[in-house]
């Protein structure tokens, strides 16, 4: 029992989110396994999101229990969320990076709320992060405001790596860019993940991404994980919900790849 | 667990728990000897884990590193000071190898701050080797071996005096730019209006009733309040003074003048700065930041004529009238007083008001009223498309927009002092 504990990154279950009389997320079991990249996939609306921010503690639940790195999450123990918020990088839809504060400066601002840490180690940090993500030392000093869609991601990803978080939440991060830009950028996050050992959990619509950089996916319909698996699974899966999503007209181009 | 004292200060790294052990040793059968003894206390420390630790064992020209423990963010306390103490070994020694095989967790951090030591050796043109990374590692150190390597250039520092005249000199220039601002939104409000004139249809009659109701209805309450309490407490200051005098009758005088002439446009004026300008540009900064302007003016429509037009003339229309009301709330409050403080009846009160002010006070404060609400409207329209797209920008233009028409208000009250007193009104 100990050890399957230990073997999990995230574990959801019998959760229940709802706004109102409207039930979002209803009694929904899910485990993350460390060092895995989990895709989660959904109808636009059907609560991807929200299950994203209800683990991260933005959403309060109804009833259920989360667990991140062996520690539950939210309720009484908000003491304990903060130091489970160490463990976690995360990459909103939008970025959200600080509008007032440069690209270093956003990035250095999880190492400066949490270490004692020289300033000249800092920058050192800061651009060796910027580096890691593919943009020049020279973005730096440029302000959120400046940046392209995609840069935009990338410096929104090197700060939810500044920590070097166990896990990373990355909500929609190819959504807006380019195929080319899209596929450097889950490059990227697998790179990344190999060599900083993430468990990355990732919302997406990205069929190609759902198809090379995710160990494995889970389907959310009705507000449940109606599927869960390895792609070629998901592929073979008869929920009507998942045969529409990955054998509609937009995804046929996985077909002959994946089969 | 001790180590003969004679052998080097190993015991320390188990005995006293410091946590930097540096291995000076001469000749180098010597340190042979030494790693050889060293390895079991080694192999105890890893066990222990947690602790960081970076041990230098000097082998003739090879300085041999061994980092240990938990390189992580978590003791970057501990792995400055660690890496900072073995700096001046390391210019002194030769090569550098650096031998990973103690670390038993590793992160960015640490990795950059090892990578940083073997590139200090490497560019004093020594060889620096890492080996005995674990195989999970390998591809961060690899990482991190690529990385900063190209610093970008320190701007140099300039001259304080400079910075200063440049700081003047800007804010110089800025203002002529302020005053172009001022005027082209003046000229495309105006161009705006003559549209509408042309083709009245295309007035935006929702929008300007929903402004009306929003700047000048909503106001009421707080402008009644505002000036009712402003004109109690000149009719209460004017009877206190004026008492000593036995002018206690020319206090009418002084509230109905000053209200009507002065005050009463003057107070509504720079409450609707704070209150309706700072709104409209915080609406339109918060429009800009979104592009929804740039959506506006894609689409073929005017942004002036869609957005600003109606919110001035909501402006123009609401000032006069919530001036009027407050006016008139003032005289009232000044009429309370005087029925209890100053015990002069209301008849009497009505009747020295009627003797001091004429309709021409009256009309000089109301004349000033639409001006004022024009130079409001423009100014705190202007800086809200000037917003940038960060938030401390559009917080930084509401100030400047509540500040500059608060301004602005009271400069256009002196001009229109002067000027009635020289056309004798």
């Amino acid at each position: 029992m100990q050890q399957e504990a230990l073997q999990f990154a995230i574990r959801v279950s019998d959760l229940v989110v709802g706004f109102g009389r409207q039930v979002v997320i209803d009694h929904l079991t899910l485990d993350v396994r460390k060092g895995e990249i989990l895709g989660l996939v959904g109808a636009s609306g059907g609560g991807k999101t929200v299950l994203m921010r209800t683990i991260i503690g933005l959403v309060p639940r109804r009833s259920g229990s989360i667990e991140v790195m062996g520690r539950a999450v939210g309720g009484a123990q908000d003491v304990n969320s903060k130091k489970i918020a160490r463990q976690w990088g995360i990459l909103f839809q939008q970025g959200a990076l600080f509008s007032s504060l440069t690209v270093r400066q956003n990035i250095q601002f999880p190492l400066r709320e949490n270490l004692v840490l020289s300033q000249q180690l800092m920058d050192e940090i800061a651009t060796a992060k910027l580096e890691m993500v593919g943009l020049s030392p020279d973005d730096g000093d440029k302000f959120p405001a400046e940046l392209s869609g995609g840069m935009t991601k990338r410096v929104a990803l090197a700060r939810a790596l500044a920590l070097d978080p166990a896990i990373v939440f990355l909500d929609e991060p190819t959504s807006g860019l380019d195929p080319i830009a899209a596929g450097e950028f889950d490059a990227l996050i697998q790179t990344l993940q190999q060599t900083l050992g993430l468990t990355v959990f990732m919302v997406t619509h990205d069929l190609a991404s759902l198809n090379t950089v995710c160990d494995r996916v889970a389907a959310l319909a009705d507000g449940k994980i109606v599927a869960i698996g390895p792609m070629r699974d998901l592929l073979l899966s008869e929920h009507p919900w998942v045969r529409a999503y990955f054998h509609g007209k937009r995804s046929q181009m996985l077909q002959p790849k994946a089969s | 667990m001790l180590c003969e004292p004679a052998v080097c200060y190993l015991t320390c790294v188990n005995c006293l728990n410091l946590r930097l052990v540096w291995l000076r040793q001469v000749n180098r059968s010597g340190a042979a000897r030494l790693r050889n003894d060293y390895s079991p206390i080694w192999k105890r420390n890893k066990v222990l884990a947690s602790e960081p630790l970076l041990t230098a064992t000097p082998a003739g020209d090879l300085l041999e590193l061994r980092p240990a423990g938990s390189w992580t963010a978590a003791n970057v306390v501990t792995l400055e000071t660690l890496t900072a103490a073995i700096v001046p070994e390391l210019d002194r020694a030769g090569n550098v190898r650096l031998d990973m095989t103690g670390v038993s967790e590793l992160d960015t951090l640490g990795a950059w701050l090892l990578e940083k030591l073997s590139r200090r050796a490497a560019t004093a043109g020594h060889r620096a080797e890492t080996i005995g990374a674990a195989a999970n590692y390998a591809g961060l150190i690899e990482e991190l071996h690529q990385v900063n390597r190209r610093n970008p250039r320190a701007a140099p520092a300039r001259n304080p005096l400079l910075v200063k005249l440049d700081v003047v000199g800007r804010a110089a220039a800025g203002t002529a730019e302020d005053v172009t601002i001022f005027m082209q939104m003046l000229g495309s409000l105006f161009l705006a209006l003559v549209g509408v004139l042309r083709r009245p249809r295309s007035l935006r009659v929702t929008s300007l009733v929903y402004q009306l109701y929003k700047v000048g209805w909503q106001a009421i309450p707080i402008m009644v309040l505002i000036t009712f309490l402003i004109g109690a407490i000149i009719a209460q200051q004017g009877f206190f003074h004026f008492r000593k005098f036995g002018a206690d009758s020319y206090v009418v005088d002084m509230v109905g003048i000053l209200v009507l002439r002065e005050l009463g446009v003057l107070i509504v004026a720079i409450m609707v700065a704070g209150r309706s300008g700072s709104a409209y540009t915080a609406e339109l900064g918060s429009m800009k930041m979104r592009e929804e302007i740039d959506a506006l003016s894609t689409m073929g429509l005017d942004p002036v004529e869609v957005l600003i037009l109606p919110r001035i003339i909501a402006l123009v229309f609401a000032l006069p009238i919530l001036s009027f009301i407050g006016s008139m709330a003032a005289l009232y409050g000044g009429a309370l007083v005087a029925q209890f403080y100053g015990d002069m009846g209301p008849a009497i009160y009505l009747a020295r008001l009627h003797e001091a002010v004429s309709v021409t006070s009256f009309e000089v404060g109301i004349i000033k009223a639409p001006f004022m609400a024009l130079a409001i409207g423009i100014v705190a329209c202007s800086e809200g498309l000037r917003v940038k797209g960060s938030a401390e920008s559009l917080g930084r233009q509401t100030t400047t927009s509540v500040v500059k028409s608060i301004f602005l208000v009271i400069v256009l009250d002196g001009l229109f002092a002067i000027f009635f007193a020289s056309i004798g009104m």
